[in-house]
């Protein structure tokens, strides 16, 4: 059900992930104080972006879930949070590299948005183990749900936080002195956020057609051979610890 | 009623809690065993300022966690969960109580564990922060109260429960800490002064009110079945 589209979205993922890079390399001017280092922006901050959205979709999914308690709902809850876990990873690592590179230090305390993104991070990692550790199906949906909502509200307030205690030091690529980004480096990081969203929406689209179409298999295999569970030990030893919805993670 | 039956599970948890003697004892014994440890952790004799400040909103952060992985322990054990949810009353009622248990063991853990922190570790007088350390105190513990027992609700009922109080619970307690030790800090320092007291103030305020109301938006969904 979730299948629909994915080949065209897929597509248009990688063009414009491919016109985002071309744009980086070719297009965008090179920074006057950076460098070529400066071209890790274009990667860094769709990232970032991407993943904190992710974050708050599956708050709002949860939501829904929490209100219909649809069970579809949860897992577009669960896969948008883990896959932003991952684009997270993924921003942490470039910011961390952007840092060494511009200011010197692997990590910069002062520089609030980064500390504040951490934050959310740490927190977030706590949403599997939590999931995971509830064997119910239905209470597993719902306490998931119950952290999606909590956590989505605390982004931004944690930024809040941050941003108030940091003294603000670093005015950088966006509003510097002198007036903000030129046209060309707008223009490329906007198509490579937007790539960014294409491959997060494909990604999370492959991964709720792969489980839904994987909770379909294993309800028509119970149909077919109610007996045969047992002859199979790899899935019934399986299932008996976890419900057959839910497999391990997947990064 | 919501009320009235919230009223009725928070005397039982304090009758517990006075005839066990569990949790506040325990968070006064591991605050005092945590500033002598900063003692010797940083080899200082008397703390001032920023760093009397970390110190002693850390170590009631982490002496908040035991009580929080306690929370529920009554009601785990012999099902009486259960018999709380047979009873029609309103889900809301069992949060409210919880929340309002903690927030008494914070107060009255805090009692005992600030006049420690003065005499082993903080160098100013204590006195001459008092009145606005007060309103920061209480702030924060109702913030940590909401969450406190928010977290212990979502951890009650799964496996590795004494892993995921404190993973979940610290982390969404960052800006509070911010802003208490924010505040605290001109506070504690040699010349105590206060210093922006007003806006960490007013944010500990807003922190409070998003929490309790999300916390009783969302509680009934951890008790429903």
């Amino acid at each position: 059900m979730y299948g629909k589209g994915l080949r065209t979205l897929s597509i248009a993922t990688v063009l414009v992930m491919g016109a985002a890079a071309t744009l980086t390399f070719f297009y965008a001017p090179l920074d006057a104080d950076q460098g070529v280092i400066q071209k890790i922006f274009y990667l860094h901050v769709p990232l970032a972006i991407v993943a904190l959205c992710g974050f708050i979709a599956g708050g709002v999914f949860a939501i829904q879930q929490l209100r219909t308690g649809g069970r579809e709902w949860d897992m577009r809850s669960y896969v948008a949070i883990h896959l932003s876990l991952v684009l997270a990873v993924g921003a942490l690592i470039t910011g961390s590299i952007w840092a060494r590179a511009s200011w010197g230090h692997w990590w910069e305390w002062n520089e609030p948005v980064l500390v504040s993104f951490l934050i959310v991070f740490l927190l977030y990692c706590c949403y599997q183990p939590l999931r995971f550790s509830i064997s119910d199906p239905e209470r597993q949906a719902r306490y998931a749900s119950v952290f999606a909502v909590a956590a989505g509200a605390f982004v931004p307030i944690n930024f809040a936080a941050v941003r108030m205690a940091t003294a603000h030091v670093h005015p950088r690529v966006f509003g510097t002195t002198t007036g903000g980004m030129p046209t060309r480096m707008w223009e490329t990081f906007l198509v490579a956020l937007l790539g960014m969203a294409l491959l997060f929406i494909t990604l999370w689209k492959t991964e709720l057609t792969a489980k839904s179409s994987r909770e379909q298999l294993n309800r028509l295999r119970r149909r077919l051979a109610p007996e045969t569970d047992e002859a199979a030990p790899p899935l019934a030893g399986h299932e008996a610890e976890q419900p057959p919805t839910e497999p391990v993670p997947a990064h | 009623m919501t009320l009235r039956a919230a009223l009725a599970i928070l005397r039982k948890d304090l009758a517990i809690e006075l005839r066990t003697r569990q949790s506040v004892p325990a968070m006064v014994l591991f605050s005092v065993t945590v500033f002598v440890l900063f003692h010797f952790g940083l080899d200082r004799d008397e703390l001032d300022g920023p760093l009397a400040s970390g110190v002693l909103w850390v170590t009631l952060l982490l002496a908040t966690v035991l009580a929080v992985n306690r929370l529920f322990a009554s009601e785990r054990e012999d099902g009486a969960l259960e018999g709380i949810l047979l009873a029609p009353i309103d889900r809301t009622s069992v949060y409210l109580a919880k929340a309002a248990a903690l927030f008494l063991y914070l107060v009255v853990f805090e009692l005992v564990a600030l006049p420690a922190f003065a005499i082993l570790l903080l160098g100013p007088n204590l006195l001459d922060a008092f009145p606005a350390l007060l309103a920061i105190l209480l702030l924060a513990d109702v913030g940590l109260a909401a969450l406190g027992a928010l977290v212990a609700g979502l951890a009650a009922e799964t496996r590795a429960r004494d892993l995921i109080v404190p993973l979940l619970l610290l982390p969404l307690l960052v800006p509070l800490l911010i802003s208490a030790a924010k505040a605290s800090q001109p506070l504690l320092a040699l010349q105590p002064r206060a210093h922006e007291l007003g806006k960490w103030l007013g944010f500990l305020a807003l922190y409070d009110l998003v929490f309790v109301l999300l916390a009783v938006a969302v509680f009934d969904f951890l008790l429903e079945d």
